[in-house]
């Protein structure tokens, strides 16, 4: 009997001694379970393990919630991974660390220069080089194809505006009984693309929040979609705060013409649908300033509490490597963010005949973004811009408010957050 | 006074209503008593048994509206000079009659089908006049998958998950019921003061002194440890109370007679309070071992490494930002809740027995 | 019986093998500091995990929300004074929500003031009805106690996207609906019938664990006052309100001050479930802090400090008048 007390007593004070030390040699990245990437990074660092003895690197997959919620506290904490592929590019722009003595920069700059910029966090004046942009996302709408060819109705063409594909889906969805005509995920950063498209700014370039005509318009369209019934309540009036809502699911139920969702759902669709119904992914609809979608995308940066910044540098220059990026890209199926792999194309082996074409449209609306796209992505309060419009707009949906106080409540919202920050922008 | 007769007297008011009339028949109480249960049972337990049941759902039979009661999904043939199963549809032809074909592809709203017995001849069929044979189908693979995607990994969740339960509730256990006896069998200034303050901790939301404590646990280097999740958790004040309310129930004269034997303050806590608290005892574990095996927030920013990750948090990780995946999803939850439902079915007699005896007075 | 018996055998056999290690230290430690301290030595572990763990966080959250900016650690944050309670009390007109400067904290604390009374009244009616009925002498009440108390065991993520998945437009409850012949109703789309929905889940999810305590103390109650009741020969109604309720008085106080705290507190079922929507519909004020503090970007960890603190003295107020009220009712 003693015997085993002693054995759990050292069982416990094994686990409690095996906390990790950071090693001076030991790099640690952090990359989203949703996707391989975190494989594909942990294969090729094996060379580069090879390269460099004595580097060990360790490649942990975390759950989106870890990197979104916990990841920012233990960054402020300076706990956490010295390198991790992050979304929320601008918002912690003040943990990074600069690795332009350890790449290439001309190589990154050529490569990424619109990107780089998102993850300077709005400081124009900044050259420093953060990390690297690993794969972009492009916002865009999904269409049943099928249910138009039922319908008889034309798919309307390249440079066709929000309000022609309204009144297209609308009369497929009364045509075949389909239940709405068209849906939009419950997410400000779907929102941006439809504002932006109608003229709205979002952002200045002083990094101050604008509410314009532009945003108006916008609602009120939006407002009158949800009245009349070409979209669904369920995503936007029934949820409320920030809370980020999907209905993919009525996509694949024929239960909607069109879906505007993102490239990062095509994997899914592709495996999902299968030969359910006809798809495409159509050129971004235009409103009346630009027929603008709204950019996004990983990138994989170091933390400025790192102890190897130098080895972290050199890992992200040799993952940059144009080799080891193409073989990323393709192996994964992602839209490249590198300007040579968007001007030149890559090569997806394992992709379907429709995920390369989707994949091609969704590429051909990178040339067509709105700068304030741009400059929305990567500002650093872009994060509560987006989360009041999705409080405020469910709230106008359900009469709680009018747009105009919708309006005044955005940019206050913004401010207040400005503010919290401490005045910084 | 009583009739001794009776089998087993029941001791609420609608028992003795039915007393007075006899035992032998069912009376109008109990109808509606059964009644009420049996309405309880199925509001109660049919979200649980649908979760089950849709736990062995393909995702195309999931998304399926109206839902099936049971899983279905598409009868494949194979076919001679096709390498891939093939969908078998009932289509019905243009005489009315209906003949299972196989499809090979389907363009818009024409499918081309082929007859199983026939492989030669190409059919074209309107969409419409086709409707897929289906056939019971348990998709095991919804949990195969799971153990695999996770390479393995599920068995370090669960060990995590039950380290921590186990752990934290004999913490619990010990530290909770040391300080139920000094503040139910002593009288010491300054009881009042730490009953209430340990009292009071019950009014703050977990949710609301989250960022504090994860810098406390920072500030201890616990971050990514089990330990982490473990110490912030072990002072429960309901612990505290049930215990203490049950302790005064124990009469003094057993720790005095004690004393009278030279026997240790210790020795009185551990060899005589802590066995007749054992009900109390009992339930404390219960309500520890539940809201420690779904503990979520805390564990989510403390445990960082997947290595360190509970059952809760891998559940967590099938939702994303793009999307749920409910196949897994829902056979994770099965899984989960699992344990948790043997366990009932052994405790559920303790509960019950053991919240009756702690006397909450 | 014996199963009991087992048990606690059991479990005194493995909690024997540490106690005799620690039973020599706590006699030496017993001689030390004589038996008058020897309370404190009993208290000692549990008040520094209370004092490390839920009262220092609390004096940390006091700081916070007297201080700005989105810095996590004390000493970082530069401190503003009353200015984060100043602005959660901004208000035109203190009525109308949409005249204050944070509108929907006190949206929220308007949700909260009706969801809290709704939901602890229409849980501990069910739990006491539900517990008089598994009272009862019935066949397989060990069975029909283990089903109403095994949502209590689901975590609240788990309960609220089962229900979600149920409740949704093209869930189970709308199939059920229009196979019956009957038009489906989108129930999380409309404020009123989504309200309704937040109260039943939580209910569904709480009510076997007042239940079961309630239960308790039925059968706590002695035999022979019903007896006595007999010989009255007093309807079923009279002995309920005349008998049973008064008796069952100190466990419904306890069932209700808990029932309080926890609804008060309710915030995970809810977030999954309807997010607070439709609109702010049904957005409590556990969600406002966390969506202040935690879900954006910067996080504004001073409001959703100061919002909390509202809520903690709000409860602490509460609970004092409930604990008065009842040591009043005790003394007549």
């Amino acid at each position: 009997m003693k015997r085993t007390t002693l054995r759990t007593t050292t069982a416990l004070a094994l686990l409690l001694a095996a906390t990790p030390f950071a090693h001076a040699q030991q790099i640690t990245l952090w990359a989203g379970d949703t996707g391989t990437g975190g494989k594909i990074f942990a294969e090729m660092s094996k060379a580069f393990e090879a390269e460099n003895p004595g580097v060990t690197v360790t490649v942990e997959e975390v759950s989106y919630q870890t990197l979104v919620e916990s990841l920012p506290v233990q960054l402020e904490a300076g706990e956490g991974p010295d390198i991790a592929i992050i979304t929320d590019l601008g918002g912690l722009s003040r943990f990074y660390q600069d690795i332009t003595p350890y790449v290439d920069a001309a190589y990154f700059e050529k490569e990424w220069g619109q990107t780089l910029q998102w993850l300077r966090g709005g400081d124009a004046a900044s050259k420093a080089i953060y990390g690297m942009p690993t794969t972009l996302t492009v916002n865009g709408a999904y269409v049943n194809l099928t249910l138009f060819e039922q319908a008889g109705v034309p798919v309307p063409a390249e440079g066709a505006t929000w309000q022609e594909w309204a009144e297209a889906t609308k009369q497929v969805a009364a045509a075949t009984n389909t239940e709405f005509a068209m849906e939009m995920d419950r997410s400000g950063h779907r929102f941006a693309s439809l504002a932006i498209s109608y003229g709205a700014q979002l952002v200045d370039e002083a990094g101050q929040p604008v509410v314009d005509d532009g945003l108006r318009a916008a609602i009120e369209q939006f407002v009158a979609w949800h009245q009349d019934g070409t979209m669904p309540m369920d995503l936007w009036g029934a949820v409320g705060g920030a809370t980020h809502r999907e209905l993919f699911s009525d996509f694949l139920n024929a239960n909607t013409v069109l879906y505007f969702g993102g490239s990062w759902t095509l994997a899914q669709m592709d495996s999902e649908v299968g030969d359910l119904f006809d798809w495409a992914v159509v050129p971004a609809p235009c409103g009346p300033s630009s027929c603008t979608v709204m950019p996004g995308g990983g990138a994989m940066t170091v933390f400025s509490h790192t102890q190897n910044a130098e080895i972290a540098g050199k890992l992200i220059n040799f993952f940059a490597q144009p080799e080891n990026l193409d073989h990323y890209i393709s192996t994964e199926v992602e839209i490249p963010s590198a300007a040579s792999q968007i001007a030149n194309g890559v090569e997806y082996p394992t992709a379907s005949a429709r995920t390369s074409e989707a994949l091609a449209t969704f590429i051909n609306q990178i040339p067509k973004m709105d700068a304030a796209a741009y400059r929305f992505q990567g500002w650093r309060y872009q994060r509560a811009m987006m989360n009041a419009l999705t409080t405020r707009i469910s709230q106008v949906l359900n009469n709680e408010l009018t747009i105009d106080a919708a309006m005044e409540r955005i940019k206050e919202d913004v401010n207040l957050a400005i503010e919290a920050a401490g005045g910084q922008s | 006074m009583t009739d001794l007769s009776q089998p087993k007297p029941g001791l609420s008011i609608a028992a003795f209503a039915t007393r007075r009339r006899g035992r032998k028949r069912l009376d109008w109480t109990d109808w509606l008593t059964y009644l009420y249960l049996v309405l309880g049972l199925l509001v109660m337990f049919t979200p649980v048994l649908w979760v089950a049941i849709s736990s062995f759902k393909t995702p195309a039979n999931l998304t399926e509206f109206p839902p099936t009661l049971l899983p279905y999904a598409a009868q494949t043939v194979v076919v001679e000079g096709h390498d891939e199963p093939l969908p078998l549809f009932d289509v019905v032809g243009e005489d009315g009659q209906t003949r299972q074909l196989a499809q090979l592809r389907r363009v818009g709203i024409q499918a081309q089908m082929i007859d199983p017995a026939n492989p030669e001849e190409r059919i074209v069929v309107p969409v419409g006049n086709a409707t897929p044979v289906r056939q019971l189908y348990l998709a095991t693979e919804n949990y195969s998958n799971l153990l695999s995607s996770t390479g393995g990994q599920i068995w370090r969740y669960l060990f995590n998950s039950l380290f921590i339960t186990v752990v934290a509730t004999a913490i619990t256990l010990v530290m909770n019921s040391m300080a139920a006896f000094a503040l139910s069998k002593y009288r010491f200034r300054g009881s009042n003061v730490a009953l209430v303050s340990i009292l009071a901790t019950l009014m703050i939301p977990a949710t609301v002194v989250l960022v504090p404590t994860y810098m406390i646990v920072a500030q201890l280097g616990l971050v990514g440890n089990l330990w982490g999740v473990i110490l912030p958790t072990v002072a429960t004040p309901t612990g505290v109370f049930l215990l203490r309310q049950y302790m005064l129930t124990i009469p003094d004269e057993l720790i005095e007679a004690a004393r009278m034997d030279h026997a240790s303050e210790w020795r009185i806590f551990w060899r005589i309070i802590l066995p007749l608290s054992s009900p109390a005892l009992a339930v404390v574990a219960i309500f520890s071992i539940l809201s420690r095996w779904n503990d979520f927030l805390l564990p989510l920013v403390v445990l960082t490494r997947r290595e360190s990750y509970t059952l809760q948090l891998a559940l967590a990780s099938f939702q994303t930002e793009y999307g749920v995946r409910y196949e897994v999803l829902l056979a994770m939850t099965t899984l989960t809740a699992l344990p948790l439902a043997f366990a009932f079915i052994f405790l559920q007699r303790y509960i019950t027995s053991g919240i009756a005896s702690t006397g909450i007075k | 019986m014996s199963a009991r018996v087992q048990l606690a055998s059991a479990a005194g056999a493995i909690l024997s093998l540490p106690a005799r290690l620690v039973e020599p230290a706590m006699s030496g430690i017993q001689r030390g500091v004589g038996i008058k301290r020897m309370p404190w030595v009993f208290l000692l572990p549990n008040l520094v995990a209370v004092v490390l763990f839920a009262l220092l966080p609390v004096f940390i959250n006091i700081f916070y929300s007297m201080s700005g900016s989105d810095r996590l650690f004390p000493w970082d944050r530069p401190f503003v004074g009353g200015a984060n309670y100043q602005s959660l009390l901004d208000c035109g007109n203190y009525l109308d929500p949409s005249t204050c400067s944070r509108d929907l904290f006190w949206r929220a604390l308007g949700n909260t003031l009706v969801f809290v009374p709704v939901q602890v009244i229409c849980m501990i009616a069910i739990a006491l009805l539900t517990a008089i009925c598994l009272n009862r002498d019935i066949v397989g009440r060990g069975f029909f106690r283990g089903i109403f108390f095994f949502p209590v065991m689901l975590s609240p993520v788990v309960v609220a996207l089962t229900w979600q998945w149920i409740l949704q437009r093209n869930g189970a409850l709308n199939g059920l609906i229009s196979s019956v012949g009957l038009t489906p109703v989108n129930w999380l789309v409309f404020p009123n019938t989504a309200f309704f929905w937040s109260v039943f889940v939580t209910v569904w999810a709480h009510m076997g664990f007042y239940t079961i305590i309630l239960l308790a103390g039925l059968q706590a109650i002695p035999r022979d006052v019903y007896e006595a009741a007999k010989m009255d020969s007093a309807t079923p109604w009279r002995v309920f309100t005349r008998i049973t309720l008064p008796l069952l008085r100190p466990v419904m106080l306890v069932v209700f001050i808990l029932a309080v705290i926890r609804s008060v507190q309710t915030f995970d079922e809810l977030y999954v479930l309807t997010g607070g929507g439709p609109g702010s519909a049904t957005m409590l004020m556990v969600q406002y802090i966390y969506e202040v503090g935690f879900a954006t970007q910067p996080r504004n960890f001073g409001l959703a400090a100061a919002a909390s603190l509202f809520l903690g003295l709000a409860l602490l107020i509460f609970t004092g008048i409930q604990m008065r009220i009842s040591r009043g009712g005790n003394n007549d």
